[in-house]
C-alpha cells in the first residue's frame, strides 16, 4: 500500500463529490432532512387523547370527575353529548378516541358510600394507542377513587390507608419518558447506515460504467489502495453527518447526550468502516450503479428500520426473527448510540456491540478487497 | 542478465511484445483466435481491422487487464498473466473509450495519474509542462476534461498515459472520431515518441493510418490474416489496380461488379477501383463497357495498391478459400 496513491485516489474522489451537487445532497442534505422529518413526526408518546363525555349525572361530583380528565395533559375534552349515536359517529370519524359515560346515579352512589360505575368506550382499531389511553384513564380514575375513599374515611373517622400498597416509581435514564429521546439516537444510527452504504455503492460501479476503471486498472494502483482511497471522502461525509446529527439533537430536539462524546465518535468510526465497506462491496460485485444502489437500499434500509430495534422492540419479535437481528449491523449501532445517549454507559458495557461492529467491518472490507479484480471479464 | 531469464521466450529475441497462440473466447464467440505476433523494441506496430475484429480484446490482454482463454503473451519479457502487475509500471495504456475523469480539470487528471504512477515531486512539474506543451494542451490546463473536444480528449489521454515515461505504449483506436487536423497532430506526437525509443502498439480501423506504421498486422474475425511492413503487404496484392473515374461512379461500380465479381471492385468516394490480373485487358473491357452504357469516362489509370486494397484482396482470397 503506497500512501501517495491512496492520497491521490482520496483527493480525486473528494473532487467528484464536491463537484457533483447530487452526491453532496445525498450525503449531507438528505440525512438532515430525514433526521428532521422523523425527529418531528416519529413519536410514540400518546398525548392529548381526544375525549368525549356524556355526563348523565350532571352534578358537582361528576363535573369534578370530568375535570380530572380535561385538566390532565393526556386528555383533551373535545365535546359533550347526550346520546350514544353521537359517540358512535365521533369514534367512526376518529374525532374522539375515548368516550366516558357517567351514569345518572353517579353522585348519589358516591355520597352514600356505594360503588359507582363509569363506562369508557375506546376505539380499539389502534390497539397500541387505545391501551395507552386506557392506562391513562385508569390512572386518573384510580386517583379520583382514592380521594373519595380517603374523604369517606375522614368523615367516618377510620384509617383508610391500612393495608394499602404504595408503589413509588423512579424512572431512570429517560425520566420524563419522552419517546423522542429514545427514538432519536436510533434514528441517527439508521440514517447513517442507509446513507453511507448508498454513497459508496455507486463509486466503483460508476467507474466501470463510464470506462474510467479500464484506464485505472492498467496502472500499478492496487485494489486495497483504490478501496482505501475511495473510502476516505465518504468517511469524512459520515463524520460530518454525525456531527450535524448530534448538533441537531442538542439544539433542535433537546436530546440530552449524557455519555462521552468521544466514545460516541470512536464507536461511529468503527461502525462507518463496516457500513461504507458494505456499499463498496456491493458496488464491486454488481459493477452497475442502478443495481448497486437498489441492493444497498434493500440490504440496509429494511433491516435497519424493521430489525434493529429502532422502533419495534426486538424482544417482542418471534424467536427466529430475533435470531436474524443478530446479524443486522444497525442493531448494534442503535444499542450503542442509545446506551451512550441515554444511559451514559462506557465501553465496558458496549464491548460486545463494539466487537461485533469491528468484526463486521473487518470481514466486509476484506471481502471487498478480495472481490475487486483488476481484470475485465 | 540473470541466468534464468535466458529461457524466457522474449528475452531471447528482445522483443517488446510477443504472443503465442493468444486466444480469447467469450461464450460462443472467439474474439481472438490463436494470434501469434512479435513487436520489436522501438517499433510502431499497427493492428488493423474492422469493428469487432478482435483489436480491443488483443490490446486488453497485452495490457494485462484481461486474461486470455488460451495461449500466452509477454510484454518486455514479463508474462501477461503471471506477471501482469509488474508490466503495469512500464506500459502506458489508452483505452478506446475516454478513460479520464470529465469532472476533473486537465491538470488534475495529469496530477492524479502522476501520483498513481508514483512520479516523484522533483521534476514532476517540468514533466507535466512538457507533456502539455507537446500535446498543445497548455492553454486548456484548467478546463474540465469533459469540456474538451474529441481530439483534445485523446491528446489528454495520451499525455496521461505518458506521464511515467512508459517503455511500451498501447493505444486503442486513438484517432477514432477525431478530426483530421487533430489526427495529424496525434501522429506527429507518436513519431516524436518513436524517436525517443518508445515501442508503440496501436490499433486502428483506418487503413490509411496503417501506412504510417513500421509493421502492420491485418486482423479479421480474431484471426491474423497477414503481418508485415506496409510495403511488403502491398506485394501480397495479386494483379494490378485500375482507378476509374466516371460521371456516375455508383452505376459504374454496379456494372463492373456484374461484369467481374464483387471482390474485385471497390468504390472509394468518386473513384472505382478494379482489381485485375492483367491491366491491359482489364482497361479495354472497362472502356468498352462504359461506352456501351453511355457513361462518360473521365479517366482510367493504373495505381499503386493502398493497404485498403490489400485488405480487400486478402479478405476475398480468404473468403474464396473457405
Amino acid at each position: 500500500m503506497k500512501y501517495q496513491r491512496i492520497k491521490a485516489v482520496a483527493k480525486k474522489e473528494f473532487l467528484h463529490v464536491i463537484r457533483d451537487p447530487r452526491s453532496l445532497m445525498m450525503g449531507l442534505a438528505i440525512p438532515m432532512l430525514l433526521l428532521f422529518l422523523f425527529g418531528y413526526a416519529l413519536t410514540l408518546d400518546v398525548d392529548r387523547v381526544p375525549l368525549m363525555v356524556w355526563d348523565q349525572s350532571n352534578t358537582p361530583a361528576s363535573r369534578d370527575f370530568v375535570s380530572r380528565f380535561a385538566g390532565s395533559r393526556y386528555f383533551s375534552l373535545q365535546e359533550t353529548t347526550d346520546n350514544y349515536r353521537e359517540i358512535e359517529r365521533a369514534i367512526d370519524r376518529r374525532d374522539t378516541l375515548i368516550a366516558l359515560i357517567i351514569p345518572a346515579d353517579f353522585a348519589r352512589r358516591i355520597e352514600t358510600g356505594h360503588r359507582a360505575e363509569v363506562q369508557a368506550i375506546l376505539d380499539g382499531s389502534d390497539s397500541n394507542t387505545a391501551t395507552i389511553a386506557l392506562g391513562y384513564a385508569d390512572a386518573v380514575t384510580r386517583g379520583y377513587s382514592q380521594e373519595v375513599v380517603l374523604e369517606h374515611a375522614r368523615r367516618t373517622g377510620t384509617d383508610a390507608t391500612i393495608g394499602q400498597l404504595d408503589v413509588r416509581p423512579r424512572i431512570w435514564f429517560n425520566s420524563d419518558m419522552i419517546s423522542r429521546n429514545y427514538i432519536f439516537p436510533g434514528l441517527i444510527a439508521v440514517i447513517m447506515m442507509v446513507i453511507t452504504a448508498l454513497l459508496t455503492s455507486l463509486t466503483v460501479a460508476r467507474e466501470w460504467e463510464t470506462g474510467t476503471m479500464e484506464q485505472l486498472i492498467s496502472t500499478p494502483l492496487t485494489g486495497p489502495e483504490l478501496i482505501t482511497g475511495k473510502l476516505v471522502p465518504y468517511f469524512t461525509i459520515g463524520i460530518i453527518d454525525l456531527i450535524l446529527s448530534v448538533l441537531v439533537g442538542e439544539f433542535f430536539f433537546d436530546i440530552p447526550l449524557r455519555g462521552s462524546l468521544w466514545l460516541l465518535f470512536g464507536m461511529s468510526l468503527v461502525f462507518l468502516v463496516g457500513a461504507l465497506s458494505l456499499g463498496m462491496l456491493i458496488s464491486i460485485v454488481t459493477k452497475n450503479q442502478r443495481m448497486a444502489s437498489q441492493l444497498a437500499i434493500v440490504s440496509t434500509m429494511l433491516p435497519a428500520f424493521l430489525l434493529s430495534g429502532f422502533i419495534f422492540p426486538i424482544e417482542n419479535m418471534p424467536l427466529p426473527i430475533q435470531g436474524i437481528t443478530h446479524i443486522i449491523t444497525a442493531r448494534y449501532f442503535v444499542t450503542i448510540l442509545r446506551g451512550i445517549y441515554l444511559k451514559e454507559v462506557g465501553i465496558d458495557v458496549l464491548a460486545p456491540e463494539a466487537g461485533f461492529l469491528a468484526v463486521f467491518g473487518g470481514v466486509v472490507i476484506t471481502l471487498a478487497i478480495r472481490k475487486f479484480r483488476k481484470k475485465i471479464v | 542478465m540473470p541466468f534464468t531469464s535466458r529461457f524466457l521466450p522474449s528475452a531471447l529475441t528482445m522483443d517488446a511484445i510477443r504472443t503465442h497462440n493468444l486466444t480469447r473466447r467469450f461464450d460462443g464467440l472467439t474474439a481472438v483466435d490463436r494470434l501469434t505476433i512479435s513487436v520489436a523494441q522501438g517499433e510502431l506496430f499497427g493492428l488493423v481491422g474492422s469493428d469487432g475484429a478482435g483489436k480491443t480484446t488483443t490490446m486488453r490482454m497485452l495490457a494485462g487487464i484481461m486474461d486470455p482463454t488460451d495461449g500466452e503473451a509477454w510484454v518486455l519479457g514479463r508474462h501477461s498473466v503471471r506477471d501482469s502487475e509488474a508490466i503495469k509500471d512500464d506500459i502506458g495504456y489508452m483505452s478506446q473509450r475516454f478513460g479520464l475523469y470529465p469532472d476533473l480539470t486537465v491538470m488534475e487528471n495529469m496530477h492524479f495519474y502522476a501520483d498513481i504512477y508514483g512520479l516523484p515531486r522533483r521534476g514532476r512539474a517540468e514533466k507535466i509542462d512538457r507533456l502539455l506543451t507537446f500535446s498543445n494542451l497548455t492553454p486548456f490546463k484548467n478546463r474540465l476534461a469533459g469540456n474538451l473536444s474529441g481530439g483534445m480528449k485523446q491528446k489528454l489521454g495520451l499525455a496521461c498515459a505518458l506521464v511515467h515515461t512508459p517503455k511500451v505504449l498501447f493505444l486503442d483506436e486513438p484517432t477514432n472520431g477525431v478530426d483530421p487536423v487533430s489526427r495529424r497532430d496525434f501522429w506527429r506526437i507518436l513519431y516524436q515518441l518513436l524517436k525517443e525509443g518508445v515501442t508503440i502498439f496501436v490499433t486502428t480501423a483506418y487503413l490509411d493510418e496503417a501506412d504510417r506504421c513500421n509493421r502492420v498486422g491485418l486482423i479479421h474475425k480474431g484471426k491474423l490474416l497477414a503481418c508485415d511492413t506496409p510495403v511488403n503487404l502491398k506485394q501480397l496484392m495479386r494483379g494490378a489496380i485500375l482507378e476509374i473515374r466516371t460521371s456516375d461512379p455508383r452505376r459504374t461500380a454496379r456494372l463492373l461488379r456484374n461484369r467481374f465479381s464483387d471482390a474485385t471492385v471497390g468504390l472509394f468516394g468518386d473513384r472505382v477501383h478494379l482489381v485485375t490480373g492483367d491491366p491491359g485487358t482489364g482497361e479495354t473491357a472497362a472502356v468498352s463497357l462504359m461506352s456501351a452504357e453511355g457513361i462518360e469516362l473521365l479517366g482510367i489509370r493504373q495505381i499503386e495498391p493502398s493497404l485498403e486494397d490489400v485488405f480487400v484482396s486478402v479478405l476475398s482470397r480468404q473468403g474464396g478459400a473457405q
